[in-house]
């Protein structure tokens, strides 16, 4: 452990902040999707410096040296050892960040709730443990022995310790407490299911909104759940599972029944994901463009049948479809007026990306 | 032997055989005449190196992001293989150089002679005169007192503190620690600032002679008396003269916390220590590249040596076509002294010869340029450098040239090789290096204690949004509105801050709206 390390972690706070105030920027990032948890993002951003009273840049020339007539073109002003002015050259600055540390800074941008699993009820989920050491704490937390060393440290720096009679006595400098660092304990379990309309009226600008929510939200949950799964359906006329890689990669095209994918949900939940012991959100992305009526009232039944009463949430988001209707949205708005937990959102583009998520986390379920 | 700091802890002792070639280096560099500081070399791996480097060369700094920025940035290049640090000496007492421990021998030797030349120059230098050469202690001083603020005040508040202070860590006076400035009197206010201070009259009752001990008692004149001059003084404007310390001006009159204060004395400090490092770059490279090449040619090399030598050698000198490289132009400079000085190319006679071919014909065996060197070592800084030694002969030799743009491609051409405007282009830079020469000329403006300060322009224009964040920055410390006077595209404006929006005027409107205000 080195000196700088403090101040390097420092640098990663203020970088950290930079990357939250243009996160809407990042969010529209597709080079994203592949990245897991723990993998590393590299973000390139402007240099971050103090900004002073001082020259402009290029505003005139300066001195070189060289070959040339008067009026042939010099080389351009380089980078640190220019004449003045032209010191301020545009330095990019790669930070990288895990997936992970991108999901923290959403959730602190958005303001996201921390979620409250089910179950295990009364569980403190942030763990305060003792294994920092501050100059200022309550006498009850105070190291006896640390407290013992900087005395003994002042001690003989100043030449008042006697090893013949050695008494040590601490002042109110030496004191050192126990301080408390604050983990998140995660412990609940959850399973997440992403259904994604992929018919033909799914243009590949929407799939790719729905991949970049998918891989925040996705990011946002895994951090919440020690046992977390997420599973992947696609639908068009029909439903099936896929892998995590497929489904950001698919392509299909076809005609939309929306219920298929309910139906093919309300099965994996049943197989596999016991209510009692496990948090379920399935989410479904689609551009709203059913296939008619009959299906309409098929798939709103089974959501409030089937999936309503073992789910935390049910979410939905639709985008702009560019062809058809869009009325799915309406549908599903009208039968669930009253009850919160079927969570609607629109993203008719990527800057809308944000503010959907916020919609489908905000609530905290 | 002086007793090294113990906020050294970084790096390890040289290992016998550079010991070895240490001490013989040392012998070597003071047999030609140098006379550095006792120089304590450590060796550092590369980590620890980008580190100090980060630090500026101390081991122990305050906390700041800016630090692991500088780290992040270092390693990077290093790893890339961009770049490499070769040496690292701080101007201490004594000096402590570092040496990157996986370098090869050569590469150390001449990190030695090179180091030796930097700390002889810092010894002898007398812009150095004045520097604190127990600035490790101070600065670990330093990063204990600002840890203690941050554990008081907590770490983001300070830190906060610390960036605003930092981005006006140029504001202060490089040349204050050499001369002492006599207070001006004679300033009464703000409204006569040229007036010739009036005699301060006391109330004297015409009498008769023998009768003015008894009306005019003097003991209670001389009270009268001091009491308007005391009353005169406290008018006065401030600060007396147009002051470019602004930093010492916020830690005398912003209305400041006590660690604020502290926090503001901190980094002038620092800013001050660094300083004339600046102010001498091109001299202090130049010399100590000019004794590196001198002794490692002449006493130090082995044969087998020679080629990574060279190799190296030319790398820190090496000048990009249309580039101005100080190392180069430093050690060809002083090179160019001595040439002049062994051969007699100096005094009325010499300059007064028209032909350069001629004038770089005489010789009359004078020999007097190691010593001219020594001499000019000690006494000047690059301004004075260039300005007394740069000739139109090294101009040509050296094929310098200034540049301008080209308003229509942008691109940057060569513009002239006369010597005049050479060196009115680099003297300008020098001069500023970077920094606008701006003074805090009244402390309270407008009778409502803001602060004025002035850029006096020499034909830049100062970055219009970084003077925005910097001048919020100023206000905050200063806690009433700020405002700057100075020239963007000619014209003369001022910008004024008031901690939360910045307002641009017209000089004119300016100056109209206060004298109707004044009327009123």
């Amino acid at each position: 452990m080195m000196a700088i390390d403090r101040d390097l972690q420092r640098f990663r706070d203020v970088v950290r902040g930079r990357v939250r105030r243009d996160l809407r920027r990042w969010m529209g990032q597709s080079e994203l999707f592949g990245k897991k948890g723990d993998e590393i993002v590299s973000i390139p951003l402007p240099q971050i410096d103090l900004p002073r009273l001082r020259y402009g840049k290029n505003q005139k020339g300066g001195v070189g040296q060289g070959e040339g007539e008067a009026g042939a073109e010099a080389g351009q002003p380089g980078d640190g050892q220019g004449p003045a002015g032209e010191g301020t050259a545009e330095h990019m600055l790669e930070v990288e960040l895990t997936v992970d540390e991108l999901a923290a800074i959403l959730g602190e941008e958005l303001e996201l709730p921390r979620i409250e699993p089910k179950g295990g009820a009364g569980v403190d989920s942030q763990k305060a443990r003792y294994t920092s050491i501050s100059r200022r704490g309550p006498e009850s937390l105070r190291h006896g022995k640390r407290t013992f060393k900087e005395a003994l440290k002042r001690q003989i720096a100043s030449g008042s310790y006697d090893p013949r009679r050695p008494s040590i006595i601490p002042v109110r400098d030496d004191r050192r407490y126990r301080a408390p660092v604050l983990e998140p304990e995660p412990y609940a379990r959850a399973a997440v299911l992403y259904m994604m309309d992929v018919s033909g009226s799914m243009g590949s600008e929407q799939k790719a909104i729905v991949r970049n929510e998918v891989f925040w939200i996705d990011a946002w949950l895994r951090r919440h759940y020690e046992g977390f799964e997420a599973r992947f359906l696609i639908h068009d006329a029909e439903a099936r599972e896929v892998d995590r890689e497929t489904f950001f990669r698919v392509r299909e095209a076809g005609g939309t029944a929306i219920s298929s994918a309910y139906e093919l949900a309300a099965k994996i939940i049943d197989d596999d994901y016991p209510s009692d012991v496990w948090n379920i959100y399935p989410f479904h992305f689609s551009d709203g463009d059913n296939l008619g009526q009959k299906d309409n009232e098929t798939s709103v039944r089974i959501v409030r049948e089937k999936l309503m009463p073992r789910v935390n949430q049910f979410g939905y988001a639709q985008t702009e479809s560019a062809y058809g209707s869009g009325r799915f949205f309406q549908v599903l708005a009208e039968a669930f007026a009253d009850d919160d937990r079927v969570v609607l959102t629109r993203v008719p583009n990527r800057d809308a990306i944000l503010d959907s998520i916020r919609t489908l986390l905000g609530r905290g379920l | 032997m002086s007793m090294p700091s113990r906020f050294v802890s970084r790096g390890r002792d040289l290992p016998a055989e550079l010991e070895q070639e240490r001490a013989r280096i040392a012998e070597i560099a003071a047999g030609h005449g140098l006379d550095p500081f006792e120089t304590i070399f450590l060796m550092c791996t590369a980590d620890e190196i980008n580190m100090l480097a980060a630090y500026d060369g101390f081991p122990v700094r305050y906390p700041h992001w800016r630090w692991g920025m500088a780290y992040l940035q270092m390693q990077k290049g290093y790893e890339y293989g961009l770049q490499k640090i070769y040496e690292m000496v701080i101007n201490t007492d004594p000096s402590y150089a570092y040496l990157l421990d996986n370098n090869m021998v050569v590469d150390q030797k001449l990190v030695m002679a090179h180091v030796f030349g930097h700390v002889d120059f810092f010894k002898n230098n007398v812009w150095f005169s004045q520097t604190n050469r127990k600035m490790l202690d101070t600065m670990a001083n330093h990063a204990a007192r600002i840890q203690r603020h941050m554990d008081r005040h907590g770490q983001a508040e300070v830190e906060a503190f610390i960036d605003r202070v930092c981005s006006l860590d140029n504001l202060i006076d490089t040349h204050a620690a050499l001369v002492r400035r006599a207070p001006e009197k004679g300033r009464r206010s703000a409204l006569q600032p040229d007036a010739e201070p009036a005699p301060v009259e006391v109330t004297r009752i015409p009498t008769r002679p023998y009768m003015e001990r008894h009306v005019n008692p003097p003991a209670a004149l001389q009270a009268e008396r001091a009491r308007k001059e005391a009353d005169l003084a406290a008018m006065q404007r401030v600060p007396e003269r147009p002051e470019r310390d602004i930093l010492g001006l916020l830690l005398e009159h912003a209305p400041l916390e006590r660690w604020q204060r502290d926090v503001v004395a901190i980094v002038r400090e620092e800013a001050l220590y660094f300083a004339p490092q600046v102010q001498t770059k091109i001299m202090n490279e130049g010399w100590a590249t000019y004794w590196h090449t001198h002794l490692m040619t002449r006493e130090i090399l082995a044969d087998d040596e020679v080629i990574d030598y060279c190799d190296h050698h030319s790398g820190t000198t090496a000048t990009r076509p249309g580039q101005l490289n100080p190392y180069k132009l430093g050690v060809e400079l002083w090179r160019h002294i001595e040439r002049r000085w062994d051969r007699g190319q100096f005094g009325r006679d010499w300059a007064a010869i028209e032909d350069p071919a001629e004038r770089a014909r005489i010789d009359t065996g004078a020999g007097l340029g190691r010593e001219k060197l020594f001499e000019v070592r000690a006494s000047h800084n690059d301004v004075t450098f260039l300005d007394d030694f740069l000739d139109a002969d090294f101009c040509a030799e050296q094929g310098l040239f200034t540049t301008q743009r080209d308003q229509r491609t942008g691109k940057y051409i060569i513009d002239s090789r006369e010597l005049r405007d050479v060196k009115r282009g680099l003297l300008s830079s020098l001069a500023s290096k970077g920094n606008p020469r701006i003074y805090a000329v009244d402390a309270n403006l407008h009778n409502r204690g803001e602060l004025r300060l002035v850029h006096r322009h020499d034909g830049l224009d100062v970055q219009l949004d970084w003077a925005e964040t910097a001048l919020g920055n100023l206000a905050a410390l200063w806690g009433r509105p700020v405002e700057l006077e100075t020239l963007v595209d000619d014209a003369a404006i001022v910008l004024r801050h008031d901690g939360q929006t910045l307002e641009r005027h017209d000089v004119d409107a300016d100056a109209e709206a206060r004298a109707e205000e004044a009327r009123r």
